[in-house]
């Protein structure tokens, strides 16, 4: 190719490159403006990929195209063909990639740099740190995405004296981060790498299911800060501001999340409450002997059809039966009767940040029908009709409550306060959290028991069949 | 001022744009920003571009650049269009 850049024409693609990614961030503020937005991240993507290849850095380009090659149809095909409920394992999955895209580069960068003869204490730093971030990243993300899939339990694994071994770990890495930057050592390169993989591991193997938008939010900051540990080994300013953007979607992401279950990103990286599983017993019997009323789904349409309001309450359980798309048609039998229509969600709802959202915009539930925390808590005290399908802990009242609860002081959606609310659940077991829901003995309170889209397609069917 | 000092400067103020464009984010589509950030830390494949292409680099070298460049182009292409996909399916009442 004859045509190359100068450092200085890349350095101002780099430059208009990263603008362009800020307004794609930007866009997301409305739900309007956010396919704009990903459309001008997918142009900065490319002038930053062009920049670099027209670069003068870049001299040999039969391998790169063999790796788009390769690389691309598979990402094209997983993007195309992805369960929406499988959202967070592809998260997941992408963060690992960024972790092992920068600990490879970080390598990559030594070998080339130590053949070149241009190695020096900062930048041997800075491998270091692309290198340990890149590494957490990237076996933490394999983790989560093992346990998201199910091919790890959910249930968190502990064991004595494991926060004694995971700070052993992190300080033996450390060390040999020292020791490499001072001396460049390829042995302490190398043991550095594997105990930053095995820290990945030790450090999430603790955390349970329920915890899952913590970490994954976590994990999305730490793949940020990867790549911007990345900018500064290769003193390229553009991957610095996107790895900031980046670290920092993550974290503020983190921190909504945590504040929404009233805990410290302390208490839940070493805390590991949250089991993701539970026995199913028989179901009746048990809520008779603990004084909880059961309702048929005829009571509960009958309340629901010349109601003025209902709020849909929508948790991880709608997302495991796949009910989305039958309560769309609830939603619009309801409203076809005059009903008005609400989904109330709950900041932790799910297995990542916004799960609900795009599970209830996937079943053509339309966006404005469905509201946040603190938008419609003032609503439910006149609202007929709360219908809480597969959610549990984020709407017991113990979290207002009872001091001695583990969940005392985490806001939730005020579901008790409706004139009339209908617990959709499959057994008496408790929320991810263990605690009982003081919800489910409210005189107002009965439980529909059943699977949810079982229940919520019998719903639809009276609803269709028989005017009253 | 160190090319270091510089790199410093840019991180630490794409921080705090970072800061308030992340807080103006609708709650309702976190998980569209977790995939574009996916896809926006896809740009690592820049450094990995640098790896893969220098023409004089080592085997090993330009072999962590092949697979950095791979799989840093699923996260480039799966990401976006994933993004892409997602906010496709927020529409508003079409009455």
């Amino acid at each position: 190719m004859d045509f190359t850049l100068s450092a200085n024409q890349q350095a101002v693609a780099y430059l208009v490159s990263a603008v362009l990614f800020i307004f794609a961030l930007k866009g997301l503020t409305h739900p309007s403006t956010a396919r704009r937005g990903n459309f001008l991240g997918m142009i900065g993507m490319a002038l930053a990929i062009g920049a670099t290849l027209l670069g003068a850095e870049v001299t040999s380009y039969g391998l790169i195209a063999l790796a788009v090659l390769l690389g691309a149809p598979i990402g094209i095909y997983v993007a195309l063909r992805i369960q929406m409920t499988a959202m967070p394992q592809l998260v997941a999955a992408l963060h690992s990639f960024v972790g092992m895209a920068a600990v490879l580069v970080a390598i990559g960068t030594f070998l080339n740099r130590r053949a070149a003869g241009t190695l020096d204490a900062v930048l041997m730093g800075e491998i270091s740190a692309g290198i340990v971030i890149g590494a957490i990243t990237f076996t933490g993300s394999v983790i989560a995405f093992a346990k998201l899939q199910g091919i790890m339990s959910g249930a968190p694994i502990k064991f004595p004296g494991q926060h004694a071994l995971n700070a052993a770990i992190a300080i033996a890495t450390l060390l040999l981060a020292v020791h490499f930057a001072m001396t460049g050592a390829l042995w302490s390169l190398i043991l550095m790498t594997l105990l930053a993989f095995v820290l990945g591991g030790t450090l999430i193997i603790p955390i349970g299911g329920a915890d899952m938008p913590v970490i994954i939010s976590m994990l999305n900051s730490y793949s940020g800060w990867a790549a911007a540990a990345t900018g500064f080994t290769l003193q390229n300013n553009l991957l610095i501001i996107v790895g900031a953007l980046v670290g920092f979607a993550g974290a503020i992401l983190s921190y909504i999340m945590c504040r929404a279950m009233n805990r410290s990103i302390i208490n839940v990286v070493f805390g590991g409450f949250g089991t993701g599983e539970g026995g199913e017993s028989s179901a009746g019997a048990q809520a008779a002997e603990k004084g909880v009323k059961s309702a048929s789904v005829e009571d509960a349409v009958y309340w629901m059809e010349d109601a003025g309001k209902v709020i849909i309450i929508p948790g991880y359980g709608m997302a495991v039966a796949q009910a989305q798309h039958a309560l769309k048609d609830l939603m619009e039998l309801l409203e076809a009767r005059g009903v008005e229509v609400k989904f109330a969600i709950h900041p932790v709802a799910g297995r990542m940040p916004g799960h609900m959202n795009v599970l209830l915009a996937e079943a053509d539930i339309p966006y404005d029908h469905v509201l946040e925390m603190d938008e419609i808590n003032p609503e439910f005290a006149n609202t007929d009709v709360a219908l809480v399908v597969g959610a549990n802990d984020v709407v017991n009242p113990a979290a207002k409550s009872d001091k001695s609860s583990p969940i005392y002081g985490m806001p939730i959606l005020e579901a008790g306060k409706a004139r009339q609310v209908y617990f959709l659940k499959r057994s008496m077991r408790p929320g991810y959290s263990g605690v009982d829901n003081l919800l489910f003995y409210q005189d107002n309170t009965s439980l529909v028991f059943g699977d949810a889209k079982d229940t919520i397609e019998g719903m639809v069917t009276v609803l269709k069949g028989g005017g009253h | 001022m160190t090319e270091t000092l510089i790199a410093l400067y840019a991180f630490v103020l794409a921080c705090f744009i970072g800061y308030y464009v992340i807080w103006g984010v609708t709650p309702s589509l976190h998980t569209p920003l977790l995939a574009l950030t996916n896809a926006i830390s896809g740009i690592v494949v820049v450094g990995a571009l640098l790896v893969a292409g220098l023409a004089e680099a080592g085997p090993v070298a330009t072999g962590m650049g092949f697979v950095a460049v791979l799989i840093a182009s699923i996260n480039v292409f799966g990401g976006f269009l994933v993004t892409h996909r997602m906010l496709s399916m927020f529409k508003k009442n079409k009455k």
